[in-house]
């Protein structure tokens, strides 16, 4: 069990939470991510670590409802409790210090790079965050993101908010600059389609890009293998492996598609859920 | 007096046809009758070589002489001491190559039902009001990493001997593969949960969602967590995928992810369960272990209308249970055996429609002693197939191995432990069952948790002294 003890809606579907889980805020590093389940007989769904405060022994997580399990979370309010949350899963992002390290985030990806950006940043890397919405509306945590990076960047598609266009197009126009607005290497975090777009964007110019994949999962501790990804012609595990791995390396096409596994049987577990949080709310 | 009757009283078993479309335990369980009828069987040996065939030499005679005098509590007591998880045991271990394979009567007749003689009188003590609880009496602290059969089992001995024991556990719930691998129809969760709960009456305190090398790091467990021992019991999870073209495909899946989501998150019963099974009408499993058949049968309860095994080698190589295929067989599974997959194939949206294979013979022996097999040319088909489920074994997962220095491993990922005491490569540090020996068995991993218990009190002991 885990307690809530903030939360906050961010965009109408994304919310934030701040959760006690002291001996998983003692061990996350940025990239790695937790497994939770919020009811008996309940999914387990795999959640970035957003961030983590030590001496608070808190972690932060930014979840988007999607689909049934996602709702449940979403629902939650502060004070509840989560059912279990077990972590902190997966390997942590290991960049080299001293260079500059540019993360690009998009929907609740942008929440992963609140740790990844205080982390690199405290040790002297200059960082750039560039986020990504469809408007301003849509586009989450600016304000806490600008004091923890170098330079921060944001894209919306109407231009509603900053630069007018997809992060992939500003993040070209960084590389293109030059020092010391070029990365020496990029994060990218959010939509499959936008970290596809990235790994194009920086495949060219050859800079080094770590993209944070997001399998479908079901334990989290290497015991499945559904959560294989194709890297280099190799499957690799998301969760033991991963999840973060090389964007020039991933095969996408195979990791869109096995996203897509189980799209009926999801449909129809949110339906169900539906029916049934109607039926506790009669 | 022992009574010579040549033939094993039958386990009453549910009908096939019924039991192949619903989780019901398979197995009905002896009655008294049937109980006490079977252990007069016994000739009470005077050198009794079924207890040497035993991994934990269960006194079988004892035993069965007091269900025979109709004495089950002094039974209950005979096995509990030399096996702590009998209730399992007697459900799951492969008795024909253990016990049963020793039974003097063996020779001319069929073995006495040393199992289903366990079974009853685990499952009668599951009736009776649980044991007195252990009184802690020791200050040493020990943690045990992982809730399978070997902590558990070395947990419970340790809680006897007077020690605080804490069990980590990286999953949700307890149990290890007893939880997420072996279905329902064949052990029953209550049984499993009413040894965890006589754990729990004994004050062993078990902590789920921990990964030890995660959440904690080993060494935190003595430094920070300030534990004196630690037993490693984290088995061999890791499937092992064949590396044939298509295994990507949806459709697709080790057996580890399909049982798990049927057992451990509940799938078999979609009414209260979220996480999604998808299983086609034609479904074919790969390899033919207790794993393969575990599969392979609850596939069919899953709704597969043609469920099969496919299997390289031919069914005297098979590693299953023999009770295991015969229920497969009378339930209506299909073996393809000397066939071996070469692809998997696919349709544009990627889902897996058919599996390539090409037919074997079987020739010289090979390093594992057991008959090659070989390709016969030209002998290529497909089979039609909507899901492949890969059963093909499983390794040590290096979770814990690589976030831990010292800590020595062997070329397959095993852990190196001397054989009698479980101690690792690293001092105060035990391990056992799976994560030591590879993919094994029940009795196996609980054997090495008891000796490792024994272990770790004398090591506390002469640390002490
Ligand atoms: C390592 C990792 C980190 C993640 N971090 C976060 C996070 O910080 N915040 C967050 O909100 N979500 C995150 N996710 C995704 C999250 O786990 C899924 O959205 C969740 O499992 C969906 O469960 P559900 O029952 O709500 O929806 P489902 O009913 O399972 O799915 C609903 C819809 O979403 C699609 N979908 C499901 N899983 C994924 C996925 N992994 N990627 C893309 N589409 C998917 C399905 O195809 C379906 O169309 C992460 C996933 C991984 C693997
Ligand atoms: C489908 C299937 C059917 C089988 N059928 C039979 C049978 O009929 N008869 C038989 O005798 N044997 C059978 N076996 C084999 C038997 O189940 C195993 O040999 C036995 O369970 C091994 O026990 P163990 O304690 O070593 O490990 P496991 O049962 O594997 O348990 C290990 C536990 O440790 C946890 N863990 C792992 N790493 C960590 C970590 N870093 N931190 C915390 N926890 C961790 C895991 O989550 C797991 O719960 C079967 C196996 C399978 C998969
Ligand atoms: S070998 Fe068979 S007959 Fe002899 S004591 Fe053991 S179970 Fe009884
Ligand atoms: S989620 Fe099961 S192995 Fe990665």
């Amino acid at each position: 069990m885990a307690r809530i003890i903030e939360t906050r809606q961010l965009t109408a579907v994304t919310k934030y939470f701040r959760i006690d889980a002291p001996l998983i805020a003692a061990s996350a590093r940025p990239g790695q991510f937790v497994m939770l389940r919020v009811r008996e007989g309940g999914e387990r769904i795999p959640i970035t670590i957003a961030d983590y405060d030590r001496e608070l022994g808190t972690i932060t997580i930014v979840v988007q409802a999607v689909g049934a399990t996602t709702q449940r979370v979403c629902a939650l309010k502060t004070g509840d409790e989560i059912l279990d949350v077990a972590g902190p899963m997966g390997g942590h992002i290991d960049i080299a210090p001293g260079g500059h390290v540019c993360g690009v985030g998009g929907g609740f990806g942008s929440a992963a790079l609140l740790c990844l950006m205080r982390e690199f940043t405290a040790r002297g890397d200059t960082t750039t965050a560039i986020l990504g919405a469809r408007n301003k509306d849509l586009l989450i945590l600016a304000d806490e993101l600008r004091p923890l990076c170098t330079h921060l960047e944001i894209c919306t598609d109407d231009g509603s908010a900053g630069f007018k266009g997809f992060v992939t197009q500003r993040l070209a126009q960084l590389i293109e600059a030059g020092p010391p607005r070029r990365p020496d290497s990029v994060v990218a975090i959010g939509p499959m389609a936008m970290m596809r777009a990235v790994a194009e964007t920086t495949r060219g110019p050859k800079v080094k890009t770590l993209v944070s994949m997001d399998p479908l999962m079901v334990d989290g501790t290497g015991m499945c293998g559904g959560c294989r990804v194709t890297v280099g012609g190799k499957a690799q595990f998301a969760c033991v492996d991963g999840p973060c791995f090389d964007a020039h390396e991933v095969d996408f096409d195979v990791a869109m598609r096995r996203n897509k596994a189980y799209v009926q049987e999801e449909k129809r577990a949110v339906d169900r859920a539906a029916c049934m949080d109607r039926r506790e709310t009669a | 007096m022992p009574v010579k009757r040549a033939d094993k009283t039958p386990m009453p078993v549910r009908e096939a046809q019924a039991r192949a479309r619903d989780f019901i335990e398979v197995n009905e369980g002896y009655t008294q009758r049937h109980a006490s009828f079977e252990a007069e069987r016994c000739l009470r040996c005077q050198d009794p070589v079924c207890v040497g065939g035993c991994p934990v030499n269960v006194p079988i005679p004892d035993f069965i002489h007091a269900v025979a005098m109709g004495d089950m509590a002094g039974a209950a007591r005979i096995l509990r001491s030399a096996n702590p998880l009998p209730a399992i045991c007697g459900r799951v271990c492969p008795q024909e190559s253990q016990c049963e394979a020793e039974c003097s009567m063996t020779a001319r007749f069929t073995p006495v039902a040393i199992g289903h003689l366990e079974r009853f009188v685990a499952d009668w003590e599951r009736t009776q009001p649980p044991a007195a609880k252990a009184e802690i009496t020791r200050k040493e602290r020990i943690a045990i990493i992982g809730a399978g059969p070997s902590g558990l089992v070395c947990a419970g001995a340790l809680a006897r001997l007077g020690y605080p024991v804490t069990i980590y556990e990286a999953l949700h719930a307890a149990g290890g593969v007893l939880r997420y691998g072996i279905p329902e129809f064949r052990l029953p969760k209550e049984v499993l949960d009413w040894e965890i709960g006589l754990l729990k009456a004994m004050g062993v305190e078990i902590v789920c969602n921990v990964i030890i090398g995660k959440t904690l790091t080993l060494d935190e467990l003595f430094g920070k967590m300030g534990f004196s021992a630690v037993f490693i019991g984290t088995g061999a999870g890791l499937p092992q995928f064949l590396g044939i073209p298509g295994e990507n495909l949806n459709g697709v899946m080790s057996a580890n992810e399909f049982l798990t989501r049927v057992n451990l998150m509940g799938g078999y019963d979609p009414e209260k369960a979220d996480t999604p099974v998808h299983v086609g009408k034609r479904v074919a499993v790969i390899g033919a272990g207790n794993t393969a058949m575990d599969a392979v049968r609850t596939s069919m309860r899953m709704g597969a209308e043609k469920a099969m095994v496919v299997y390289r080698r031919s069914d005297r190589e098979m590693s299953a249970r023999v009770e295991e295929y015969h229920h497969a067989m009378e339930e209506g599974v299909e073996f393809h055996w000397l066939t071996n997959p070469l692809e998997v194939q696919g349709n544009a949206e990627g889902w897996a429609t058919g599996l390539k294979c090409q037919k074997m013979k079987l020739g010289e022996p090979d390093a594992s002693g057991r008959a090659r097999p070989v390709p016969i040319p030209d002998s290529e088909f497909v089979l039609p197939v909507d899901n492949v489920i890969l059963a093909i074994g499983t390794t040590p997962n290096p979770l814990l191995t690589r976030t831990t220095s010292g800590l020595l491993t062997n070329k397959k990922g095993c852990l190196v432990a001397d054989e009698k005491t479980g101690l690792t490569s690293k001092a105060l540090v035990f391990a056992g069952g799976d994560a030591v020996t590879g993919a094994a068995t029940v009795i196996l991993a609980a054997g090495a948790g008891k000796r490792a218990a024994q272990a770790i009190h004398e090591a506390l002991e002469a640390r002490g002294a």
